[in-house]
């Protein structure tokens, strides 16, 4: 098992080598600075600001003084906040971005998974019909479009929940994470109805139903297992799309959250902050795509055997 | 009065295609204590059948249209569905072809085990534990202490049979339906799980449907024979009457169908095209374990025009020979000749150049066809690549090897789905002889196949050989089925030759215990 895991962290390393150079040299080839503004800037000034950041330099040599700091854990200063480091700003965004990935995870499981399961049992009828569709639904909506109407319905017409904020009224998390959640919550429940009819055919739900045990017991104790496989080995990869892809929900909902920093950075031109946010956002999904492998692996008997030797 | 006494059943199946009659008026009955086999071939309605009598059939498509099935007094056709419920596990059980498929693969024996006594009785977890350790032992598995929290997957297929034997005995049921309960295990351990049942049925008393499509694995057990075909009852009768004085067509087929007695001897010459010289193949499991060895100094030859038989149960190493010889896995040491070539230090090009003159067979013609390509595509892809046909003539290739393997004309254009598994075996046979290959390895080519399917397939492989010119490996766990076909056979055990003769030599004087020992598993030897 440790074997296993650590084969899969070094190989994580080139993956994200590779995604610094590649972000590195982009952001640099993009138009613009972070010292260009609307306002002339005294070229003294402009020079001096440079040289603190290393701008002067070739940018060859910039790039291996970045890996060098990063090797460090050092993500370097922001260059649109200044005397704050990158390594500050990400945890001060992190907090209320990691609690709406979860919450919208939460959603995404419980309401996708139980609209899949429900699907499943009765496959072709209006019980898989109707949540099959608004699933479909939930995945061409976008989250820009799907939060505005949220918002609309249940914050202007209804005033059942606040219209925006973070932790400052009750209720003010529920539609951030619903509308985050909704796009996945369609894919959970596509994935797990798919999981379930591959389950519920097999010869041991037979053996089970003539074991004479009432249906739920059927599909609880020999279906679930097997059936949410496919959803487990998804919600690493999942996890790890709600934290980058939180911005745009965000920004809706003004949640000060690092996807609105990442956002900014980019249109700042805060080169380290943009870098920082992609390294720090990939190791992210290289880690969770790991945990949810293991998890997999883990809930599978013959794995797990296998594993135990290595 | 019957234990249960099923009468006029029909069971209509409403697919796109319309409406078939899955089990047409379909009668018999099976008294207390004894065991009533219901045999036919795959389709004929047997299973269905007797799926229909507990509700365990997906409705719709099927749909019960009429009859009664009478089970001490009351009719399971009329049963609510709790009602049935409370019958099935408990008073009728069920035993399932494939145990590999039919244990939860995520839950241990022991919580599988149990579960019907938890469900039907008021009973604590540990008694049930017990109970359950107890029958694993009566079952024959051994250490079922520490066996019982082990996962399905650490069981071969004769002990998970074994499982499921137990968990179908562990209500005590009056009534045990097998359905095809040794089709996919070896014919050693297919002997094992038929006296098994037959033990534990005259132990406790109960009745027994089995259902199979080989009447000759029911020949020692049965006590009386229902005879289905297409979905109704041709004959019935006790066991004698079916085996001595068989009336119905289709049942003096089945009968036929059974391998027995050997072919005349072929006109082999003298040489050998193919020389096995200290053969090994070893499976390497990681650093720290032993190495497997699948094969292990085997040497023998196979004269041209010959038929070999290799015998041996799974695990034995006789696939994994076959597959040596075609470089399909890597040899660990020993000398393959053919032809006076060794095959084992052949590369590229001449590697390829000796693949076309030698070709496989594979057992499953359900996962060995691509379910994507078209008869003509799998045939016709051999027949270019290795340049026998030209892209205008490859129509007529297709179309020679179609009728030589018996495959009507018109199913050119068909996908493997749309094929029976025998057809299937027949487009596999056909895609083998595409090259013209002097040297065929048959690797359990009828194993997967219904009886009567399984005799025509050996003797269309017999009248190819023929035709062809083949000199060919036949692997087999069956003896009665290389008998049938071999000139020669080798037996195999644990990677090594155990005894090597003439077909008929070989059956009528066994030297070795463990040949004796696959003689005697043969199913309803007696009729041989």
């Amino acid at each position: 098992m440790w074997k296993f895991i650590a084969s899969r962290l070094l190989q994580a390393v080139p993956v994200i080598l590779a995604v610094i150079t590649v972000t590195f040299f982009l952001v640099r080839i993009a138009p613009g600075g972070p010292f260009d503004s609307e306002k002339a800037v005294i070229p003294e000034v402009k020079a001096a600001l440079e040289a603190q950041y290393r701008l002067d330099q070739p940018l060859f040599q910039q790039y291996l003084a970045y890996l060098g700091d990063l090797a460090q854990g050092e993500l370097g200063p922001s260059f649109k906040y200044p005397g704050r480091s990158v390594n500050e700003l990400i945890a001060a965004g992190l907090p209320a971005t990691a609690e709406l990935g979860l919450y919208a995870l939460l959603v995404a499981v419980c309401i996708g998974g139980v609209a899949g399961v429900l699907a499943s049992l009765k496959p072709n009828t209006a019980q898989d019909y109707i949540p099959m569709s608004l699933a479909m639904i939930g995945i061409c909506m976008p989250t820009f479009l799907l939060g505005p109407l949220l918002v609309l319905l249940f914050g202007i017409q209804l005033e059942w929940l606040p219209v925006s904020g973070w932790g400052e009224m009750p209720g003010d998390k529920l539609l951030p994470s619903l509308t985050l959640g909704a796009a996945y919550a369609a894919y959970v429940a596509r994935l797990s109805r798919a999981g379930m009819l591959e389950v519920l055919s097999q010869d041991y739900i037979r053996t089970a139903r003539a074991k004479g045990l009432p249906e739920w017991q059927v599909i609880t104790r020999h279906a679930l297992r097997g059936g949410l496989m496919p959803v487990v080995t998804f919600l690493g990869p999942a996890f790890a799309g709600l934290l980058a892809g939180s911005f745009v929900v965000e920004t809706i909902f003004q949640i000060p959250g690092l996807g609105r920093f990442y956002v900014q950075a980019a249109f700042n031109r805060d080169y380290t902050m943009i870098l920082g946010t992609t390294v720090f956002l990939s190791t992210l999904i290289v880690l969770f795509n790991l945990a949810s492998d293991v998890l997999a692996a883990w809930l599978n008997p013959r794995l797990r055997s296998q594993f135990g030797e290595a | 009065m019957a234990l249960l006494s099923v009468n006029g059943l029909k069971v209509d199946f409403t697919t796109r295609n319309g409406v078939t009659h899955a089990v047409d008026d379909v009668s018999f009955s099976v008294e207390k204590g004894e065991i009533t086999a219901i045999i036919g071939e795959s389709g004929s309605g047997k299973s269905v059948a007797c799926y229909s009598l507990l509700g365990l059939l997906p409705m719709p498509p099927a749909s019960i249209e009429g009859g009664s099935a009478e089970f001490e007094g009351r009719d399971l056709l009329r049963m609510s569905e709790a009602e049935l419920r409370q019958v099935r596990g408990r008073d009728i059980a069920m035993i399932f072809q494939d145990p590999m498929t039919c244990l939860n693969p995520y839950m241990t024996i022991g919580n599988q085990l149990v579960e019907p006594l938890l469900c039907h009785r008021r009973i604590s977890r540990e008694e049930a534990r017990q109970r359950a350790i107890e029958l694993l032992d009566e079952v024959g598995l051994r250490d079922p202490q520490t066996t019982i929290d082990q996962y399905p997957h650490q069981f071969s297929g004769g002990m998970r049979q074994r499982v499921m034997i137990a968990m179908a005995l562990i209500n005590e049921p009056k009534l045990l339906i097998a359905d095809e309960p040794t089709t996919a295990l070896d014919v050693t351990i297919q002997a094992q799980i038929l006296r098994l049942l037959a033990d534990l049925q005259k132990r406790r008393d109960v009745g027994v449907i089995f259902i199979s499509h080989d009447l000759a694995v029911v020949a020692d057990i049965a006590d009386s024979i229902v005879v289905m075909e297409q979905g109704r009852v041709v004959e019935r009768g006790d066991r004698q009457a079916i085996f001595e004085r068989a009336e119905h067509p289709y049942t003096r087929k089945l009968l036929a169908a059974i391998p027995g007695g050997s072919k005349a001897p072929s006109a082999s010459t003298g040489e050998d095209l193919v020389q096995v010289r200290n053969l090994c193949t070893w499976f390497s499991q990681g650093k720290h374990h032993e190495s497997v060895k699948a094969v292990d100094d085997v040497s023998f030859g196979i004269r041209r025009g010959e038929i070999l038989g290799l015998v041996g149960e799974s695990g034995s190493g006789k696939s994994t020979i076959g597959r040596s010889l075609l470089r399909l896995v890597p040899v660990t040491s020993g000398e393959v000749l053919f032809d006076g070539v060794d095959v084992t230090a052949l590369e590229g090009k001449a590697l390829k150049q000796m693949r076309r003159r030698m070709q496989m067979i594979f057992q499953d013609p359900y996962a060995s066809l691509n379910p994507r390509m078209t008869v003509f595509d799998t045939l016709a892809e051999p027949l270019l690549l290795h340049g026998i046909e030209s892209r205008k003539s490859v129509e007529q290739g297709v179309l020679k090897l179609m009728d030589d393997v018996g495959l009507a004309r018109a199913f050119i254009r068909k996908y493997p789905h749309e094929f029976s598994g025998g057809q299937r075996q027949r487009i596999a046979i056909g895609r083998a002889l595409a090259t013209r290959p002097e040297f065929v390895i048959a690797d359990e080519p009828v194993s997967a196949l219904d009886v009567t399917i399984q005799a025509q397939i050996l003797e269309l492989m017999l009248a190819l050989g023929q035709e062809y010119g083949l000199t060919m490996l036949f692997v087999s766990h069956d003896l009665a089925v290389v008998r049938h076909i071999a000139d020669r056979i080798i037996v195999l055990y644990k990677g090594r030759i155990v005894e090597e003769g003439l077909a008929e030599q070989l059956f009528e004087h066994p030297k070795e215990d463990y040949t004796r020992q696959l003689l005697e598993s043969i199913p309803g030897r007696q009729l041989l």
